[in-house]
């Protein structure tokens, strides 16, 4: 399938989603979808540096926290609404990317996923400290009384918009998969001085895939001011994320746009359930921790790898 | 009538720390010839290959391809200008399958200076796996080869890139003799198409075969350079190999 044949396809069937679970009436649904959605975007962008580059990014969280800041700080700016708030905090958390790259990508491995997460804790420090965005305090974000296409309430909304802008993140990640790109990508996963030596820019191609995966994460927090009308430096800022946007591909299987999909699906839903049945929320990060210790031990490549090697002796 | 320097290398200085590991070295390589680079271990032989190609900087000294400059390229850009490598321990692309292998270097490397149609690359890269003898395994995983196979890949691999030159790095070592004549083949073929081969190497038999040119390294400094029966024959040379 071509890149726009599945771009066109994967549209359509967030627009369908939308417009058919619009029906349902528990408000509940879409709040757990929210999160769900939420989670399919963080862990597609994790998976473009992660998955296909090999370099393990721990500063999910800042990037995240970088677009629903942007989305504050324009609303307490310009009162701007929604659409500007996706775009900018894109673009922020993409040159924050940028440059997050650009500093450390010279180094190998461990010492970017240490720069990462050094990265979030000094985002959280200026957060907290910038009265400006609520500071420790907080900030409100007032959901617009207006809410388009005849919808109920806002939270039907940011749902639909957040399932376009996970279908969005899948059709770059796939984009990125096939292309030649993506061929470099991995020869650097696999073998990053081979790669430099069969040509392939490998700086470039790293700085790269983080700007793109950071920008994806930023876009995935831009709807979060309005998820509450409320946000605050430590749920903004919250582990939850970090831990999340790299248990899920790992989950599902990092090779392939489809696992982190499936592995955030999973997962994600697995912790509402937990939350909502037995009122367990606190219990979210021990579940994940617990899925992760069993799939790396006895499913290292994730779900995806297991339907690989099946596909792989069947036809045989 | 000689054939045109390919690549100047003088006075290159490399140190690790207090460490001298290349001390003024001077060599060159023709259009198309072959040179033997032999050398005790630790000589400096694969620090000279890697300031060559790009992957260590350096401190003194020139290298010119093709007349121009390089010190200053990152190894990505040499190996598109046609300055290749094959690495002493192989590294394949694990998660790829051989053919996947060949494809990085031919869309990366051979595409930005020879004309090669996107509908190509498969092709060309099944007619390179069939050379070296890897035809069959092209759809196998490149993590699963056996040694001797993945030392055939690491050189199909650097031919995928087009090179005008070729550094062959211990690819031969643990082969057998009937391997060693099917690699030392596979170089021959390159010198047929007008590619420059530095094959760097401990079987002696097969650099005697091979080279038109032989340069010793010692304790990183080159101690002879010249016709392969005159080298072997230098009493320095013996020295430096056998003790006194």
């Amino acid at each position: 399938m071509s890149n726009k044949v599945f771009a066109a396809v994967a549209l359509a069937v967030a627009l369908v989603l939308a417009a058919v679970t619009q029906l349902i009436p528990n408000d509940y649904f879409f709040t757990a979808a929210y999160t769900v959605l939420l989670f399919v975007i963080l862990a597609t962008a994790w998976n473009i540096l992660g998955g296909y580059t090999g370099y393990v990014n721990f500063g999910s969280a800042a990037f995240f926290a970088i677009g629903a800041y942007t989305t504050v700080f324009l609303y307490n700016a310009f009162r701007a609404p929604l659409a500007a708030g996706i775009v900018a905090g894109t673009l922020v958390a993409g040159l924050a990317g940028l440059g997050l790259g650009y500093l450390t990508l010279r180094l190998r491995g461990v010492f970017f996923a240490i720069a990462s997460l050094a990265l979030a804790v000094v985002l959280y420090i200026f957060v907290v400290n910038w009265d400006y965005v609520g500071g420790a305090r907080g900030a409100y974000v007032l959901q617009p009384r207006e809410i388009p296409f005849g919808l109920p309430r806002y939270i039907h909304l940011i749902y639909a918009v957040q399932l376009v802008m996970a279908a969005f993140a899948l059709v770059v990640a796939r984009a990125i998969e096939h292309s030649t790109l993506g061929r470099g990508l991995a020869a650097i996963r696999d073998d990053e001085l081979a790669a430099e030596c069969s040509g392939v820019p490998t700086l470039k191609l790293k700085i790269f895939s983080t700007m793109v995966s950071c920008a994806l994460m930023g876009m995935a927090g831009t709807t979060f001011p309005y998820y509450l009308s409320y946000i605050e430096p430590s749920s903004a800022f919250s582990l939850s994320y970090a831990v999340n946007s790299i248990a899920m591909p790992l989950i599902g299987g990092t090779m392939s746009w489809i696992g982190p999909l499936i592995g955030a699906i999973l997962l994600g839903s697995v912790q509402q359930l937990v939350q909502v049945m037995f009122s367990l929320g606190a219990w979210n990060l021990l579940i994940v921790g617990v899925l992760l210790v069993l799939f790396v031990t006895l499913a290292p490549n994730g779900i995806m790898g297991w339907v690989d090697a099946w596909r792989r002796r069947k036809g045989r | 009538m000689m054939a045109a320097a390919l690549l100047e290398v003088e006075g290159v200085t490399k140190r690790f720390g207090g460490f001298t590991a290349l001390d003024g070295v001077d060599f060159m390589v023709r259009t198309g010839e072959r040179v033997g680079l032999i050398g005790p271990n630790g000589s400096g032989k694969s620090t000279l290959v890697n300031c060559i190609a790009g992957t260590l900087k350096n401190e003194e000294g020139s290298i010119r391809f093709e007349g121009e400059d390089i010190c200053g390229h990152a190894a990505h850009r040499r190996i598109r200008m046609g300055l290749a490598r094959s690495f002493q321990i192989p590294k394949p692309f694990a998660s790829m399958s051989v053919l996947d292998n060949l494809r990085v270097p031919l869309l990366y490397a051979a595409r930005k200076h020879e004309k090669l149609a996107a509908g190509r690359i498969v092709e060309e890269a099944m007619r390179i796996l069939g050379e070296v003898g890897l035809a069959g395994r092209a759809h196998a995983m490149s993590g699963g080869l056996t040694q001797v196979d993945m030392r055939k890949l690491e050189l199909a691999r650097a031919m995928a890139a087009k090179p005008k030159l070729l550094i062959s790095d211990e690819a031969m070592a643990g082969l057998s003799a009937s391997e060693v004549d099917d690699v030392l083949a596979l170089l021959y073929g390159l010198k047929a198409q007008g590619v420059a081969v530095i094959m760097i190497e401990h079987v002696m038999r097969a650099v005697m075969k091979f080279s038109e040119r032989i340069a010793v390294l010692v304790a990183g400094r080159k101690i002879a350079d010249g016709d392969p029966q005159v080298v072997v024959g230098n009493a320095d040379v013996i020295k430096a190999y056998l003790g006194e």
